[in-house]
């Protein structure tokens, strides 16, 4: 047997995801024009003040990612569910938790990533200062992907189910609290002359801490739903 | 005389003793809500600081303490249901969510009451009001995702994961909400801990002693009606004196 | 060799079966009959560890998969009533792909040939959602083609093959089952193989 090691079937799901992606690129796009969008829509909320929009900025960008991210969960493994893929990747012989990390960093790639690079033209829609978009890239660098992960368990453990949409995001948006507080905090001490270096290791720690958990714990849900 | 435990892990049997078990819980609880109310509402003195209004910490406290050890409880039935498969645990788990949720929803209501004298305010975003509001959504994400799976044992298994995942969560959501709220100098008035005059420590111990019979009492009443949903095509079930009727 | 003892199953409330037993040996083809609703399906799904039984042990060389995991799967294929197909990938891709992710590295080559011996030469590189649904259980059935796992579990197998197809199913179990493979299926279709006796086990 020639079995694949575990890091050709990381690179192989990754590489299937965006492939998959590019052929429906639609998809990708509109989770990007959603998180333009409501960051926009702030401004004409609450008031055009420069001193206003700056303050609100940081917490406006990371709820709007927040959303966005929530918004394009129900692709993650819905898809494969529908066509059997999903069936033919619990048999998968190497590691079902490997094969999910590869479906949550492909996630993130077409869902997170795409924010992480538009966000600082968005920040400066919000007058924020060059030392404050460089922390909300790193913040949400960091933090991003921990919303991709949390958000797995979320979506496999609601495949399949009439409403799922909107059940996901009851799940996963208070397990995300702490990532808006620490991402919107870094940028926010910045401004006020703190350093952004505690906020930003706590970031990094709940980055590493789900990625050693939620790999296996959204492979345990798959298991659950698909039964 | 050594008690087999895993005698009464079988819904039909447990069924039986629950019943038996409810009234030794539910009426000193209610006995113990008229005490503790009666201590709390007309023998503890007036606040020096606070008044009239503080009173409502005899509702409040308990109310909120209870709130976060039934989460936790309700993760370890889930945990034991998922690792060791036995339903009962799972039931118990469901059972406790909604009191779980009902005391989480009664200490921000009471907050709420207690923060309009004191704060100027119904709602004041402070570090643990907000956690017990994030405690709440917990509660009802579990709720949804049990109510939206028909399949109960895909729905014990599922809100079994959900629960753990977000008992390991809660101290990391407390202790960033604790920290936000440090940075955003939050005005919490603090109670004057050492200086509680005996009768309210009366009061509070046995609120908290009642409210943990009821939730005792109520998770078996609810815990009894799941059985008899779940098992309805047993047929122990259907000799039931009860059903036959 | 794969053996199943005392398995139950239910669905929902409803209980389907239980105290099954059989056994299936290198070289055996064993059939799976039942009316719609016997949980024919719910009995492959069980073997390939989809769904956790009520009670009962199922047995690979001798250890309980339960504990066996990953392992069991890299001897085990699966074809479910969804053909587990992409529609944006092209007959290839999808092949290579699958095959990966059943643990089996397959070359370009490899999958050409396979792709024709399932009669779909020259459709290689379409995209599977311009192909008939024939086609498409045909591009699902090469997987078998590339595959060295030893016990196939397939379900409905026949759905939407043409004559043609069904006689190339028959050739691809007869080999298999020649290189001491084991094949459990279900179908409402007559598969017989030649040379090869076709145990039946039924559920009520």
């Amino acid at each position: 047997m020639n079995r694949l090691s575990l890091t050709s079937l990381l690179l192989l799901v990754i590489r299937r995801d965006l492939l998959l992606a590019m052929r429906r690129r639609a998809d990708v796009l509109t989770t990007l024009v959603f998180f333009v969008m409501v960051v926009s829509l702030f401004p004409l909320g609450i008031g055009p003040e420069a001193d206003t929009l700056r303050k609100i900025a940081p917490g406006v960008v990371w709820v709007a990612a927040l959303l966005a991210s929530m918004l394009s969960l129900g692709r993650m493994f819905s898809a494969d569910y529908l066509d059997g893929t999903l069936e033919q990747m619990l048999l998968v012989p190497q590691s079902l938790s490997m094969l999910v990390l590869g479906k949550i960093v492909a996630h993130w790639m077409l869902s997170g990533l795409p924010l992480v690079l538009i966000a600082p033209v968005l920040g400066l829609q919000f007058d924020m200062s060059a030392q404050a978009l460089w922390v909300l890239i790193a913040a949400l660098l960091l933090g991003t992907p921990v919303l991709s992960m949390i958000g797995a368990i979320g979506a496999a453990l609601t495949l399949g189910l009439r409403g799922g949409g909107v059940l996901v995001s009851l799940l996963v948006l208070p397990l995300c609290i702490p990532v808006l507080i620490f991402g919107a905090g870094a940028v926010e001490s910045v401004t006020t002359g703190m350093s952004a270096v505690s906020h930003l290791s706590l970031l990094g720690a709940m980055l590493m801490f789900s990625l050693v958990f939620t790999p296996w714990v959204s492979a345990q849900a798959l298991r659950i739903s698909m039964e | 005389m050594a008690i087999n435990w895993f005698k009464y892990s079988a819904p039909s049997t447990f069924y039986g003793l629950a019943g038996k078990l409810v009234p030794w819980f539910a009426w000193p609880a209610a006995l113990l809500f008229c005490v503790g109310l009666y201590i709390g509402f007309f023998v503890a003195p007036t606040d020096v600081v606070q008044g009239e209004a503080y009173r409502i910490i005899f509702i409040h406290v308990p109310a909120s303490i209870l709130s976060m050890f039934i989460y936790l409880i309700m993760a370890a039935y889930a945990a034991l249901g998922l690792i060791f498969n036995t339903r009962l645990s799972a039931m118990m788990a469901t059972a406790l969510a909604p009191t779980g949720a009902l005391f989480a929803f009664i200490s921000l209501w009471t907050g709420a009451l207690w923060g309009k004298p004191m704060w100027g305010a119904w709602w004041v975003w402070d570090a643990r009001l907000t956690s017990e509001l994030i405690l709440l959504f917990l509660y009802l994400g579990f709720i949804a995702l049990q109510a939206s799976i028909e399949d109960t044992r895909r729905a014990d298994r599922a809100g079994a994961l959900l629960a753990i995942v977000g008992s390991v969560n809660v101290p990391i959501i407390y202790f960033s909400v604790k920290w936000w709220n440090t940075l955003h100098q939050g005005s919490t008035i603090k109670f004057t801990g050492t200086s509680m005059h005996i009768a309210m420590q009366q009061a509070m111990f046995t609120m908290l002693v009642a409210c943990w019979l009821y939730v005792i009492a109520i998770s078996l009443v609810r815990v009894r009606s799941i059985i008899l949903e779940r098992e309805r095509n047993t047929q122990w079930v259907k000799e039931l004196a009860e059903i036959k009727q | 060799m794969l053996e199943v003892c005392n398995l139950a199953c239910s669905r929902g409330d409803h209980q389907l079966f239980d105290g099954l037993s059989f056994t299936l040996s290198a070289g055996e083809l064993l059939q799976v009959q039942g009316a719609n609703g016997s949980g024919k399906t719910t009995l492959l799904r069980t073997l390939c560890g989809f769904v956790q039984p009520l009670a009962g042990n199922i047995l690979w060389q001798g250890q309980d998969v339960r504990e066996m995991d990953e392992d069991y799967y890299a001897d085990v294929i699966y074809l479910g009533h969804l053909n587990a197909l992409k529609d944006e990938l092209s007959a290839l891709e999808n092949l290579r792909i699958s095959a990966a992710l059943a643990g089996c590295a397959v070359t370009q080559q490899q999958a050409i040939a396979a792709l024709k011996r399932m009669g779909l030469r020259g459709r290689e590189t379409l995209a599977v959602k311009v192909l008939s649904q024939g086609q498409r259980r045909r591009v699902a059935l090469a997987r078998l083609l590339v595959s060295n796992a030893p016990l196939w579990i397939l379900d409905e197998p026949l759905t939407a093959l043409d004559v043609g197809a069904v006689g190339l199913m028959q050739e691809l179990i007869g080999e298999h089952l020649a290189k001491q493979g084991m094949v459990i299926f279900t179908t409402h279709q007559a598969l017989a193989v030649a040379d090869v006796a076709t145990r039946q086990l039924a559920l009520s």
